[in-house]
Protein backbone atom coordinates (compact mmCIF):
# COMPACT_ATOMS: atom_id res chain seq x y z
CA UNK A 1 0.00 0.00 0.00
CA UNK A 2 1.55 2.87 -0.95
CA UNK A 3 -0.34 5.56 0.96
CA UNK A 4 -0.54 3.86 4.31
CA UNK A 5 1.18 6.46 6.40
CA UNK A 6 -1.53 9.45 6.31
CA UNK A 7 -4.87 7.19 7.16
CA UNK A 8 -5.91 10.52 9.16
CA UNK A 9 -5.32 13.17 6.02
CA UNK A 10 -7.41 10.63 3.63
CA UNK A 11 -10.27 9.77 5.51
CA UNK A 12 -10.68 13.52 5.83
CA UNK A 13 -10.72 13.59 2.58
CA UNK A 14 -12.57 11.03 2.09
CA UNK A 15 -15.34 12.78 3.99
CA UNK A 16 -15.14 15.69 2.15
CA UNK A 17 -15.71 13.79 -1.32
CA UNK A 18 -18.53 11.67 0.87
CA UNK A 19 -20.33 14.73 2.00
CA UNK A 20 -19.67 17.16 -1.61
CA UNK A 21 -21.26 13.68 -3.64
CA UNK A 22 -24.39 13.52 -1.04
CA UNK A 23 -25.50 17.49 -1.41
CA UNK A 24 -25.47 16.91 -5.15
CA UNK A 25 -27.26 13.87 -4.73
CA UNK A 26 -29.40 15.91 -2.33
CA UNK A 27 -29.87 18.68 -5.10
CA UNK A 28 -30.72 16.23 -7.58
CA UNK A 29 -33.23 14.62 -5.27
CA UNK A 30 -35.17 18.27 -4.46
CA UNK A 31 -35.25 18.73 -8.43
CA UNK A 32 -36.82 15.45 -8.86
CA UNK A 33 -39.11 15.69 -6.16
CA UNK A 34 -40.52 19.14 -7.69
CA UNK A 35 -40.87 17.96 -11.06
CA UNK A 36 -42.47 15.21 -9.96
CA UNK A 37 -45.02 16.91 -7.75
CA UNK A 38 -48.00 17.08 -10.60
CA UNK A 39 -49.01 13.62 -9.61
CA UNK A 40 -49.47 14.64 -5.99
CA UNK A 41 -51.92 17.58 -7.58
CA UNK A 42 -53.92 15.62 -9.69
CA UNK A 43 -54.81 13.71 -6.51
CA UNK A 44 -54.93 16.06 -3.57
CA UNK A 45 -56.43 13.13 -1.61
CA UNK A 46 -52.36 12.14 -1.13
CA UNK A 47 -51.17 15.37 0.25
CA UNK A 48 -54.56 15.41 2.64
CA UNK A 49 -52.96 12.44 4.20
CA UNK A 50 -49.64 13.37 4.61
CA UNK A 51 -51.13 16.76 5.69
CA UNK A 52 -53.04 14.80 8.59
CA UNK A 53 -49.76 13.25 9.68
CA UNK A 54 -47.41 16.00 9.57
CA UNK A 55 -49.75 19.26 10.83
CA UNK A 56 -52.92 17.84 12.28
CA UNK A 57 -50.74 15.55 14.89
CA UNK A 58 -48.49 18.52 15.33
CA UNK A 59 -51.02 20.98 16.35
CA UNK A 60 -50.88 19.67 19.18
CA UNK A 61 -47.26 20.49 20.68
CA UNK A 62 -47.30 23.05 18.46
CA UNK A 63 -50.15 24.94 20.70
CA UNK A 64 -49.22 23.99 24.09
CA UNK A 65 -45.74 25.07 23.57
CA UNK A 66 -46.50 28.60 22.00
CA UNK A 67 -49.00 28.90 24.95
CA UNK A 68 -46.22 28.45 27.26
CA UNK A 69 -43.24 30.56 25.60
CA UNK A 70 -45.99 33.08 25.19
CA UNK A 71 -46.64 32.99 28.65
CA UNK A 72 -42.99 32.93 29.73
CA UNK A 73 -42.78 36.02 27.71
CA UNK A 74 -44.77 37.92 29.50
CA UNK A 75 -43.53 37.28 32.57
CA UNK A 76 -39.64 38.16 32.16
CA UNK A 77 -40.69 40.70 29.82
CA UNK A 78 -42.65 42.08 32.94
CA UNK A 79 -39.57 41.79 35.13
CA UNK A 80 -37.65 43.59 32.69
CA UNK A 81 -39.81 46.28 31.59
CA UNK A 82 -41.35 47.25 34.81
CA UNK A 83 -37.61 48.15 36.24
CA UNK A 84 -37.94 50.89 32.92
CA UNK A 85 -41.88 51.81 34.11
CA UNK A 86 -42.81 50.95 30.76
CA UNK A 87 -44.61 47.32 31.55
CA UNK A 88 -47.63 48.92 28.84
CA UNK A 89 -44.96 47.87 26.22
CA UNK A 90 -45.49 44.61 27.27
CA UNK A 91 -47.76 43.88 24.28
CA UNK A 92 -45.07 44.67 21.83
CA UNK A 93 -42.31 43.26 23.18
CA UNK A 94 -44.52 39.75 23.36
CA UNK A 95 -45.91 40.33 20.00
CA UNK A 96 -42.65 41.40 17.81
CA UNK A 97 -40.64 38.78 19.42
CA UNK A 98 -43.13 35.98 18.49
CA UNK A 99 -44.04 37.06 15.12
CA UNK A 100 -40.57 37.51 13.86
CA UNK A 101 -38.64 35.11 15.25
CA UNK A 102 -40.09 32.96 18.48
CA UNK A 103 -42.52 31.63 16.31
CA UNK A 104 -41.27 30.86 13.21
CA UNK A 105 -38.04 29.31 14.54
CA UNK A 106 -39.29 27.63 17.85
CA UNK A 107 -42.40 25.86 15.34
CA UNK A 108 -39.71 24.97 13.33
CA UNK A 109 -37.70 23.12 15.70
CA UNK A 110 -40.49 21.11 16.94
CA UNK A 111 -41.72 20.36 13.49
CA UNK A 112 -38.17 19.04 12.68
CA UNK A 113 -38.29 16.84 15.50
CA UNK A 114 -41.78 15.89 15.99
CA UNK A 115 -42.89 15.58 11.85
CA UNK A 116 -39.29 15.00 10.32
CA UNK A 117 -37.73 12.51 12.31
CA UNK A 118 -41.14 10.44 11.70
CA UNK A 119 -40.90 11.42 7.88
CA UNK A 120 -37.25 10.16 7.90
CA UNK A 121 -38.01 6.70 9.32
CA UNK A 122 -41.29 6.00 7.18
CA UNK A 123 -39.03 6.30 3.93
CA UNK A 124 -36.92 5.07 5.67
CA UNK A 125 -38.56 1.94 6.88
CA UNK A 126 -40.40 2.01 3.50
CA UNK A 127 -36.93 1.10 1.97
CA UNK A 128 -35.37 -1.01 3.99
CA UNK A 129 -38.14 -3.41 3.97
CA UNK A 130 -38.22 -3.06 0.15
CA UNK A 131 -41.61 -1.17 -0.46
CA UNK A 132 -40.04 1.30 -2.95
CA UNK A 133 -38.46 -1.22 -4.60
CA UNK A 134 -41.72 -3.02 -5.01
CA UNK A 135 -43.59 -0.02 -6.18
CA UNK A 136 -40.88 0.89 -8.55
CA UNK A 137 -41.06 -3.05 -10.06
CA UNK A 138 -45.14 -2.29 -10.25
CA UNK A 139 -44.42 0.68 -12.52
CA UNK A 140 -44.95 3.25 -9.70
CA UNK A 141 -42.48 6.54 -8.96
CA UNK A 142 -42.06 6.36 -5.68
CA UNK A 143 -40.72 9.63 -5.64
CA UNK A 144 -44.07 11.08 -7.24
CA UNK A 145 -46.38 8.52 -4.84
CA UNK A 146 -44.43 8.66 -1.92
CA UNK A 147 -41.64 11.70 -1.60
CA UNK A 148 -43.55 14.44 -3.19
CA UNK A 149 -47.02 14.59 -1.30
CA UNK A 150 -45.06 14.36 1.80
CA UNK A 151 -42.74 17.56 0.76
CA UNK A 152 -46.04 19.94 0.20
CA UNK A 153 -47.65 18.69 3.14
CA UNK A 154 -44.64 19.53 5.10
CA UNK A 155 -44.32 22.98 2.91
CA UNK A 156 -48.11 23.77 3.49
CA UNK A 157 -48.82 23.13 7.17
CA UNK A 158 -45.04 24.78 8.12
CA UNK A 159 -46.27 28.55 7.77
CA UNK A 160 -49.77 27.09 9.26
CA UNK A 161 -48.27 25.77 12.39
CA UNK A 162 -45.69 28.57 12.86
CA UNK A 163 -49.09 31.18 12.63
CA UNK A 164 -50.67 29.20 15.01
CA UNK A 165 -47.86 29.05 17.27
CA UNK A 166 -47.45 33.48 17.78
CA UNK A 167 -51.25 33.65 17.83
CA UNK A 168 -51.52 31.33 21.15
CA UNK A 169 -48.17 32.81 22.22
CA UNK A 170 -49.63 36.07 22.21
CA UNK A 171 -52.94 34.94 24.13
CA UNK A 172 -50.47 33.28 26.87
CA UNK A 173 -48.69 36.89 26.79
CA UNK A 174 -51.87 38.45 27.43
CA UNK A 175 -53.00 35.85 29.82
CA UNK A 176 -49.90 36.47 32.25
CA UNK A 177 -49.76 40.02 31.22
CA UNK A 178 -53.43 41.51 31.59
CA UNK A 179 -55.10 38.83 33.42
CA UNK A 180 -52.94 37.78 35.83
CA UNK A 181 -50.45 40.91 36.61
CA UNK A 182 -52.83 43.75 35.66
CA UNK A 183 -51.01 45.28 32.99
CA UNK A 184 -53.66 47.90 31.69
CA UNK A 185 -55.63 46.05 28.93
CA UNK A 186 -56.11 49.22 26.25
CA UNK A 187 -52.55 49.98 26.06
CA UNK A 188 -51.37 46.18 25.83
CA UNK A 189 -53.05 45.73 22.55
CA UNK A 190 -52.79 49.77 21.21
CA UNK A 191 -49.23 50.03 21.29
CA UNK A 192 -48.79 46.11 19.53
CA UNK A 193 -51.16 47.01 16.98
CA UNK A 194 -49.29 50.38 16.44
CA UNK A 195 -45.89 48.49 16.72
CA UNK A 196 -46.13 45.60 14.75
CA UNK A 197 -46.77 46.30 10.79
CA UNK A 198 -48.44 43.62 8.47
CA UNK A 199 -45.52 43.39 5.87
CA UNK A 200 -42.53 44.31 7.46
CA UNK A 201 -43.26 41.97 10.69
CA UNK A 202 -46.19 39.08 10.00
CA UNK A 203 -45.19 38.73 6.40
CA UNK A 204 -41.80 38.22 7.14
CA UNK A 205 -42.40 35.47 9.71
CA UNK A 206 -44.85 33.72 7.15
CA UNK A 207 -41.73 34.33 4.70
CA UNK A 208 -39.46 32.75 7.14
CA UNK A 209 -41.57 29.56 7.99
CA UNK A 210 -41.98 28.96 4.70
CA UNK A 211 -38.13 28.58 3.96
CA UNK A 212 -38.15 26.61 7.25
CA UNK A 213 -40.83 24.19 5.90
CA UNK A 214 -38.97 23.85 3.06
CA UNK A 215 -35.51 23.07 4.52
CA UNK A 216 -37.19 20.69 6.76
CA UNK A 217 -38.90 18.61 4.63
CA UNK A 218 -36.30 18.29 2.24
CA UNK A 219 -33.73 17.25 4.75
CA UNK A 220 -36.38 14.91 6.27
CA UNK A 221 -37.03 12.77 3.10
CA UNK A 222 -33.40 13.06 1.59
CA UNK A 223 -31.98 11.27 4.69
CA UNK A 224 -34.98 8.97 4.37
CA UNK A 225 -34.52 8.12 0.68
CA UNK A 226 -30.76 8.00 1.30
CA UNK A 227 -30.72 5.96 4.60
CA UNK A 228 -28.97 2.41 4.09
CA UNK A 229 -31.37 -0.17 4.34
CA UNK A 230 -31.02 -1.66 7.70
CA UNK A 231 -32.27 -0.96 11.32
CA UNK A 232 -28.87 0.69 12.31
CA UNK A 233 -28.87 2.86 9.30
CA UNK A 234 -32.70 4.52 9.63
CA UNK A 235 -32.14 5.04 13.58
CA UNK A 236 -28.79 6.78 12.15
CA UNK A 237 -30.84 9.21 9.43
CA UNK A 238 -33.86 10.19 11.62
CA UNK A 239 -31.20 11.62 14.40
CA UNK A 240 -29.36 13.21 11.60
CA UNK A 241 -32.67 14.84 10.36
CA UNK A 242 -33.33 16.37 13.83
CA UNK A 243 -29.63 17.74 14.21
CA UNK A 244 -29.24 18.88 10.46
CA UNK A 245 -32.41 20.48 10.24
CA UNK A 246 -32.34 22.13 13.79
CA UNK A 247 -29.03 23.77 12.67
CA UNK A 248 -30.26 24.41 8.79
CA UNK A 249 -33.03 26.48 10.44
CA UNK A 250 -30.97 28.29 13.06
CA UNK A 251 -28.37 29.41 10.10
CA UNK A 252 -31.42 30.49 7.59
CA UNK A 253 -32.77 32.27 10.09
CA UNK A 254 -29.87 34.57 10.68
CA UNK A 255 -29.27 34.82 7.21
CA UNK A 256 -33.30 35.85 6.30
CA UNK A 257 -32.68 38.05 9.71
CA UNK A 258 -30.18 39.86 8.40
CA UNK A 259 -31.69 40.10 4.83
CA UNK A 260 -35.11 41.53 7.05
CA UNK A 261 -35.19 43.76 9.66
CA UNK A 262 -31.08 44.78 8.85
CA UNK A 263 -32.94 48.41 7.47
CA UNK A 264 -34.45 49.70 10.00
CA UNK B 1 -59.43 6.25 10.77
CA UNK B 2 -61.90 6.64 7.83
CA UNK B 3 -61.72 8.93 4.65
CA UNK B 4 -64.14 11.60 6.19
CA UNK B 5 -62.55 11.46 9.54
CA UNK B 6 -59.15 12.62 8.26
CA UNK B 7 -60.25 15.26 5.53
CA UNK B 8 -62.75 16.56 8.81
CA UNK B 9 -59.33 16.72 10.90
CA UNK B 10 -57.06 18.14 7.91
CA UNK B 11 -59.88 21.10 7.03
CA UNK B 12 -60.27 22.00 11.23
CA UNK B 13 -56.09 22.40 10.88
CA UNK B 14 -56.02 24.40 7.50
CA UNK B 15 -59.05 26.67 9.08
CA UNK B 16 -57.06 27.22 12.03
CA UNK B 17 -54.27 27.73 10.57
CA UNK B 18 -55.84 30.57 8.33
CA UNK B 19 -57.47 31.93 11.58
CA UNK B 20 -54.56 32.58 13.24
CA UNK B 21 -52.85 34.38 10.09
CA UNK B 22 -56.47 36.50 10.70
CA UNK B 23 -55.51 37.17 13.89
CA UNK B 24 -52.35 38.25 13.34
CA UNK B 25 -53.09 40.39 10.67
CA UNK B 26 -55.96 42.18 12.10
CA UNK B 27 -55.47 41.87 15.72
CA UNK B 28 -51.77 42.39 16.38
CA UNK B 29 -51.40 44.14 13.95
CA UNK B 30 -52.75 47.25 12.21
CA UNK B 31 -54.61 46.58 9.22
CA UNK B 32 -57.44 47.01 10.78
CA UNK B 33 -56.70 50.70 12.01
CA UNK B 34 -55.12 51.25 8.35
CA UNK B 35 -55.40 50.95 4.73
CA UNK B 36 -59.33 51.32 5.10
CA UNK B 37 -61.00 54.98 5.27
CA UNK B 38 -60.29 57.40 3.01
CA UNK B 39 -57.91 59.97 3.43
CA UNK B 40 -56.50 63.21 2.26
CA UNK B 41 -52.68 64.36 2.07
CA UNK B 42 -51.13 67.60 3.54
CA UNK B 43 -47.71 68.93 3.70
CA UNK B 44 -46.25 70.92 6.63
CA UNK B 45 -42.11 71.98 6.62
CA UNK B 46 -40.39 71.99 9.64
CA UNK B 47 -36.89 73.09 10.60
CA UNK B 48 -35.72 69.73 12.40
CA UNK B 49 -38.29 66.73 12.84
CA UNK B 50 -35.75 65.02 15.37
CA UNK B 51 -36.67 61.20 15.45
CA UNK B 52 -40.33 61.32 13.60
CA UNK B 53 -40.47 58.23 10.95
CA UNK B 54 -43.08 57.75 8.34
CA UNK B 55 -46.24 55.69 9.98
CA UNK B 56 -45.88 57.77 13.19
CA UNK B 57 -49.10 59.00 14.40
CA UNK B 58 -50.61 62.51 13.73
CA UNK B 59 -52.75 63.47 16.67
CA UNK B 60 -55.39 66.10 17.98
CA UNK B 61 -56.27 66.35 20.72
CA UNK B 62 -54.90 63.28 22.00
CA UNK B 63 -57.09 61.05 18.82
CA UNK B 64 -55.23 59.64 16.18
CA UNK B 65 -56.39 61.47 12.99
CA UNK B 66 -54.21 60.54 10.37
CA UNK B 67 -50.26 59.11 9.83
CA UNK B 68 -46.98 60.43 8.65
CA UNK B 69 -47.54 59.22 4.54
CA UNK B 70 -43.11 60.28 4.19
CA UNK B 71 -41.04 62.25 4.66
CA UNK B 72 -38.55 64.09 2.51
CA UNK B 73 -35.79 67.00 2.72
CA UNK B 74 -36.93 70.32 0.58
CA UNK B 75 -33.68 71.14 -0.99
CA UNK B 76 -34.70 75.29 -2.04
CA UNK B 77 -36.08 75.59 1.55
CA UNK B 78 -33.87 73.54 3.56
CA UNK B 79 -36.63 72.23 5.72
CA UNK B 80 -38.05 68.73 5.98
CA UNK B 81 -41.05 68.41 3.82
CA UNK B 82 -43.56 66.09 5.73
CA UNK B 83 -46.52 64.77 4.18
CA UNK B 84 -49.74 63.43 5.93
CA UNK B 85 -52.44 61.72 5.36
CA UNK B 86 -55.61 62.19 7.56
CA UNK B 87 -58.48 60.52 7.83
CA UNK B 88 -61.37 62.65 5.41
CA UNK B 89 -63.74 62.42 8.28
CA UNK B 90 -62.03 65.02 10.33
CA UNK B 91 -61.42 68.79 8.93
CA UNK B 92 -58.78 71.02 10.10
CA UNK B 93 -59.20 74.72 9.50
CA UNK B 94 -56.26 76.76 7.68
CA UNK B 95 -54.73 77.88 10.12
CA UNK B 96 -54.08 75.00 11.87
CA UNK B 97 -50.79 74.60 14.13
CA UNK B 98 -48.29 71.13 13.74
CA UNK B 99 -46.19 70.42 16.39
CA UNK B 100 -43.84 67.22 16.13
CA UNK B 101 -44.31 65.88 20.28
CA UNK B 102 -42.98 63.24 22.08
CA UNK B 103 -45.19 60.17 23.65
CA UNK B 104 -43.44 60.51 27.18
CA UNK B 105 -39.87 61.64 27.82
CA UNK B 106 -37.95 59.21 25.90
CA UNK B 107 -41.04 57.44 23.91
CA UNK B 108 -41.98 57.74 20.12
CA UNK B 109 -42.48 60.90 18.16
CA UNK B 110 -45.38 62.14 16.37
CA UNK B 111 -47.41 65.35 14.86
CA UNK B 112 -49.85 67.21 17.09
CA UNK B 113 -52.34 69.11 15.20
CA UNK B 114 -53.91 72.01 17.01
CA UNK B 115 -56.76 73.84 15.01
CA UNK B 116 -57.31 77.74 14.88
CA UNK B 117 -60.16 80.28 14.36
CA UNK B 118 -60.05 80.16 10.23
CA UNK B 119 -63.39 79.08 8.28
CA UNK B 120 -61.89 77.39 5.35
CA UNK B 121 -60.42 73.66 5.92
CA UNK B 122 -57.53 72.20 4.76
CA UNK B 123 -57.63 70.28 1.48
CA UNK B 124 -55.25 67.80 -0.05
CA UNK B 125 -52.48 69.09 -1.59
CA UNK B 126 -52.15 71.95 1.35
CA UNK B 127 -49.77 73.02 3.49
CA UNK B 128 -49.54 73.98 7.09
CA UNK B 129 -48.17 77.38 7.33
CA UNK B 130 -47.46 77.59 11.64
CA UNK B 131 -45.12 74.30 12.18
CA UNK B 132 -42.99 73.90 15.52
CA UNK B 133 -39.64 71.25 15.01
CA UNK B 134 -39.14 68.80 17.52
CA UNK B 135 -37.32 69.52 20.74
CA UNK B 136 -33.63 68.16 20.19
CA UNK B 137 -32.42 66.86 23.78
CA UNK B 138 -29.14 67.36 23.03
CA UNK B 139 -29.50 71.00 21.79
CA UNK B 140 -32.12 71.65 24.45
CA UNK B 141 -28.94 70.66 27.36
CA UNK B 142 -26.10 72.73 25.47
CA UNK B 143 -28.42 75.43 25.38
CA UNK B 144 -28.96 75.35 29.27
CA UNK B 145 -25.42 74.67 29.76
CA UNK B 146 -24.54 77.94 27.61
CA UNK B 147 -26.94 80.10 29.79
CA UNK B 148 -26.01 78.98 32.75
CA UNK B 149 -22.07 79.56 31.85
CA UNK B 150 -23.19 83.04 30.40
CA UNK B 151 -25.07 83.64 33.53
CA UNK B 152 -21.57 83.01 35.71
CA UNK B 153 -19.92 85.25 33.77
CA UNK B 154 -21.87 88.56 33.96
CA UNK B 155 -22.80 87.79 37.59
CA UNK B 156 -19.12 87.75 38.82
CA UNK B 157 -17.74 90.91 38.64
Amino acid sequence: MPHRGMPTVRSIGAKAIDNVLRLGYAARFIGLTLAHSGTSFARPGLIVRELYYTGVLSMIIILVSGLFVGMVLGLQGYQTLTTYGSESALGVLVALSLVRELGPVVSALLFASRAGSAMTAEIGLMKATEQLSAMEMMAVDPIARVVAPRFWAGVISMPLLAAMFSAMGIFGGYIVGVVLIGVDEGSFWSQMQSAVDVREDIVNGVIKSFVFGVAITWISLFEGYDAPPTAEGVSGATTRTVVTSSLAVLALDFILTSFMFSGA
Amino acid sequence: MGRSMLDLWVGIFVVAGIAALVILAFKVGNMSNFGGGDTYEINANFDNIGGLKPRAAIKSAGVVVGRVKSITFNNERFTAKVTMAIESGYKFPKDTTASILTAGLLGEQYIGLEGGGDDKMLKTGDSIRLTQSAVVLEKLISQFLFDKAAEGGTQKP
